[in-house]
Parts: structure tokens; sequence; C-alpha cells
């Protein structure tokens, strides 16, 4: 990609309107690209992740310093997750995943709750349309979590996009929206049980017809099941967890995938994460890999 | 033995430490002045309450539920020239204090993590020498903490019965060895009437075995259409989870602490910990004491918890 990526700054512009007024042209916009890369090419020397995962926590707080108003709070944290998703393509990290909504936060006030889903489904028409970002770098959308709580506007829109971007071979966004790790897996459990019910039918079945489908063993209930139906299934565990704004709690975020992940809690908040804090976190990453390394090698995923 | 109690108020220093001899002539039983911090004088609520001061804690502020994740017991004895099993049994010392300190601050539950499955994994076998010498000795290694476990649990009989903690041991039992497996029996038993605080000890556990373990059993509950798969929720999940033995309200730990700058979870408590607040520091298991302990309960008390929701001006 030359010279149309973003140099976000982290200082962004609240009135900008649409992502792409974020590419700048211009001799200091090369420069800042031509640095970027050199950078990248660096600490492209050790190893890499293959997948961070993002707590966007902050935007409120980045509002109430700012004194902009609260709703924009969230748009300013909207480009600052398309300007991280550039950097990560431009780092080679494959796969990223954001929390942008939990099934807690529908307790929060209505006002609030209705102006994030106005948001949200306004930024995720934008990204429908053509030339939009998400075209330019074929990524694939993937939305993590149980839609059917979502109202009817936002649900179709987002089912829309993922529809649209099946098929691009790009990066992988996954954006986990309305998410709780425990319902994910209460989920996973549910359709385990629903898959060995209609494997026990069709055994049922294949014995009235007089032929026995197995000898009637069925192996139990082990982590591979539960993990091929994880909304994760098919990506691979975050590599890094982010948490902007410091604070240090997982809050119902990829409990089963983060088992090996590096936590890390920059104080930033999230509106302000920019490029130089994605390299820290890649380099401190890059100092604990033998050590994560060594305990993964160690350990096996199934019981 | 009012002179005696005069002289406690008087010179409560005389008691802020371990060795408890000369103390003796005052003819208190041994028993009683084993704690570093004021207790075990009359009046319990007094004692926490002065306890808590001194530390600068808040009591309304006090986690109920604290985990621990023990690690660094073999960077520590390697850094000081000791062997594992020294580092292991120092370790071992540094969790007795942080049991009697728990109690001492009126903290109801403390889950520490002590083996995990992962720790059982060993390297496949190869012909690689080297490999099969790190095999020998990961095993030996192994072995020893069975049975160091074992004893920590049997010689620490004594501070269970006086503060009437109640010990779970959760865990994989086909993992354990039979000799730990009785000794966590008896511990069970013997302790069982107790319900002031509460101590979890997590041995060859892990959190994917206990999720899926809940699972299969609710799933032979559905097999005998005791429930049907609807009805399964997420309580009804945290229901059959292995900690559960706290019930509702303690199931969760407010706080986990990982020590030795590790900054992973490492498949502890997955379900549990989804609120906990993650507290991480860099000194090594059998450093941590009780500054560092009065440090991360600081640092637990000055956060902002709020559970997905805005805090309510």
């Amino acid at each position: 990609m030359e010279g149309t990526l973003t140099s976000c700054s982290p200082a962004v512009n609240p009135n900008i309107e649409k992502p792409e007024d974020m590419v700048k042209t211009g001799v200091l916009a090369r420069f800042q690209n031509f640095l970027r890369k050199c950078l990248i090419a660096v600490i492209s020397y050790g190893p890499m992740p293959n997948h961070i995962a993002f707590i966007m926590d902050g935007n409120r707080r980045y509002a109430k310093c700012r004194s902009i108003q609260q709703g924009a709070g969230h748009r300013v944290g909207f480009f600052a997750l398309i300007a991280n998703l550039l950097y990560c393509y431009e780092m080679g990290v494959k796969y990223m995943t954001v929390y942008a909504f939990s099934i807690d936060n529908f307790k929060r006030d209505p006002k609030e709750v209705q102006s994030l889903m106005q948001l949200m489904e306004e930024k995720i028409n934008e990204l429908l349309e053509k030339q939009s970002v998400i075209d330019k770098l074929n990524c694939k959308v993937n939305f993590w979590g149980n839609l059917e709580l979502l109202c009817e506007p936002v649900r179709l829109a987002a089912q829309k996009l993922m529809a649209s971007t099946a098929g691009n071979t790009g990066p992988v966004l996954s954006v986990c929206m309305p998410y709780n790790s425990t319902s994910e897996i209460v989920n996973a459990v549910s359709e385990v049980y629903a898959e060995r019910r209609e494997m026990l039918q069709r055994e049922h079945d294949g014995d009235c017809n007089g032929q026995a489908v197995n000898n009637g063993v069925h192996p139990e209930i082990s982590v591979a099941d539960l993990d091929r139906h994880m909304y994760s299934a098919g990506c691979p565990d975050p590599d890094i967890v982010i948490r902007t704004s410091g604070e240090t709690r997982l809050s119902n975020f990829l409990l089963w995938q983060t088992t090996f992940s590096h936590l890390q809690n920059p104080d930033a908040l999230w509106p302000d994460f920019s490029f130089r804090h994605l390299v820290w976190s890649v380099l401190q990453y890059q100092r604990a890999y033998p050590y994560l390394e060594q305990n993964r090698n160690l350990a096996k995923k199934q019981l | 033995m009012y002179i005696s109690r005069l002289y406690i108020y008087m010179f409560p220093r005389a008691y802020i430490t371990q060795n408890w001899q000369h103390i003796h002539h005052l003819g208190l039983s041994r028993n009683t002045t084993r704690l570093p911090c004021l207790d075990r004088m009359a009046g319990k609520q007094n004692d926490l309450a002065e306890a808590l001061v001194r530390s600068g804690l808040r009591a309304e502020l006090m986690p109920q539920h604290v985990a621990l994740v023990l690690d660094g017991n073999r960077r520590w004895a390697q850094a000081r020239g000791f062997t594992t099993p020294e580092g292991h049994e120092a370790g071992g010392v540094a969790l007795r204090k942080i049991v009697e300190l728990s109690c001492a601050f009126g903290i109801r539950a403390v889950t520490v993590f002590g083996f995990s499955q992962e720790n059982f994994r060993r390297p496949q076998a190869s012909s690689h020498s080297s490999i099969r010498s790190m095999i020998s000795v990961l095993t030996e290694e192994v072995d020893y903490i069975m049975e160091l476990i074992e004893r920590l649990i049997r010689d620490n009989m004594d501070l269970f019965m006086r503060e009437e903690i109640q010990v779970h041991v959760v865990g994989d039992p086909s993992r354990r060895p039979a000799s730990l497996q009785d000794a966590a029996r008896e511990a069970e038993e013997m302790t069982r009437s107790h319900s002031r605080y509460h101590l979890i000890l997590a041995i060859c556990y892990s959190g994917r075995w206990d999720i899926v373990q809940a699972c299969r059993e609710l799933a032979t509950k559905v097999q005998d259409k005791l429930l049907r798969p609807d009805d399964i929720d997420e309580s009804m999940l945290a229901g059959h989870l292995a900690t559960n033995v706290l019930g509702d309200q303690l199931g969760c730990p407010d706080l986990l602490i990982r020590t030795s700058g590790e900054l992973r979870l490492s498949n502890f408590l997955l379900w549990q910990s989804a609120y906990s607040e993650l507290y991480f520091t860099d000194t090594l298991w059998p450093d941590f004491g009780e500054d560092e302990y009065i440090k991360a309960l600081k640092a637990f008390q000055s956060r902002e918890r709020r559970f997905g929701q805005r805090k309510v001006m």
C-alpha cells in the first residue's frame, strides 16, 4: 500500500466525518509513512504476534478530558479503531479482535445505549460502501456475540457486512458485539449438546434400520468440542490482549481463548492509543515471547 | 492475667514478631501469639479494625475472595543459590503467612493455584538425551511438589482448626497421588463444620477442565432427562464449577494476584475471574509477604469497579 495509509496523530480531530478523511497527503505524511515503515521493518526482526485483541476502554473519559460531548468520545474511538486496524495490517498482524460492546453494557443509561447503537449502525453502513477502508484492505469482518440482542437495523447491517466480506482474504477484524465470554461458553455448551443429540438420533435411526453406525461408545465432551463451537472457531488464540486506560480486568472478554495471551494494560485512553503505543506493546510481547512459547509448548490444548 | 493484658496493650510491638519465645514468661500459650499482626487478643473486632488502620486499608472495601497464583519458587531458589525443593518449601512458608494475614484482614475466601494440569505435561518422549533428562527432572519435581502439598495440608491443620478455615481441594482427582487424595479428604472432613473462612487449594486444576467437567455433569443430567438443554444458562453452569463450594456470593474472586511478573492467566479460574481485578507483581512468590500483600490490597481498594455499567454519580 503506497502513501494512502493514514498518519493518525494522537490527538484525533473529533470533527472528522469519515475515516477516509484521515488520509492525508503531502510531504510530511509521506515522510511519516516512510519512518513508520522503517520502524516496522526493525521490529519485524523479532517474533511478531499473529492476533491482537483490544479492550477499547476510555472513550468516555477521553470525552470528559477534552470537554467534548459524550457521544463524540465514542466516535473518536471508532477512528482510533480504524487507525489501529491499518497499523496492524502494516505490521503484518493478520487477526485483530476488539471488544466493542458487552452484554452488561445494556444495563447502562438507555440514552447512551441508544446513541451507541446508532453510531454502530452508521459506521457499519459506511464500511459497507465501496471504496471504504475495509474494501481497500480486503478485510474480513466478523461479528462475535449474541446478535439476537441487537435491535433490527444494527443486526441487519452487521449481517450484511459479514456476508459481503466473507470471501475476503486479507486481515480479519472480529468485532465483539454484544459479547460476554460466559454467554459464549454457555452457547458453545448448548450447541455441543444439540450436536450430540443429533448424533444419538442418527445412531438410533441407524440401529432401527439394522445397521450399527458405531459400536455405541460415545467419546466424552472435550475441550476440542467446545473450541469448535466458540464464536472464535477458526481463529487462533490472541497473542496479546491490550486493555487501554490502565484498568487490569478482563471484564468477561475471551476468557476461554486468552490462556496464554500476554496481558497488557497501558495507561493511554483508547482514542489516544496510537502507533507508538502499539509498537511498545509489540516490543513487550517480544520480550516475554520465549517464556510464553515455552509454556505453550509444555501445555496441550486438550485435556 | 490482667497484668499481662496491660503489658500487651502498652507494648504491642512485642507481639509483632515471629519469635514468640521471649514472652513465654507471660504464661501465654504458644498458639495464641503466632501471628505477626495484632490479633488473638481480647475483642476480635477491635483487633481487625486496628490491623486495618495500621496498614492503611479500609474494611468496607476489602475483597471477599482473593485468588493467588503461586509463581516463582524455582526462580527464587536459583537466584539465591538454593535447590528447587528448597524454593518450594519457602513458597509453602509464604503461603501459610498469607493465609494467616487473610484471616486477620477478614478476607473470607482464599483460592490458591498450587499446581496445574499444564505442569503435568511433559515434553514428548524423544531419543534426545537432554530431553530425557529434562523429563526425569520434571517428573521428580512433580512428585516432590505433590508430596510437599500433602505435607503442607497435614502440618497446617492446627491453623485450619484455630482460625475455623474450611478447606476444599479442587482439581482433577485422577491425576493426584493416592496419599494426597487421602490427606485432602481428611482435611475436608475435619474442617467441614467451619464456616468462617474458606481456603480452596486448586491442585491439578485447569480452568478449561473445570468448565468441561461442569459441561459433562450437565450432559449426564440432560441425558437422564433431569433437565432440558434449553434450561442451561450461565448460573446453572456456574453452579457446577468446582469452586461452587463457596456458593454464589463468594464464588468469584474479587482480586487475583499473580507473582513473579507473569502477565498471563494460565488457565486458572477462567470463568470465575471474568470481573476480577488482576494484580501482577514482579516479586517472586516466596518473597510475597505482608508488605506486598498490603500493597496489592491497597491497589485493589483504589480501583473503580463498574462491571460493565457506568458508576452512578
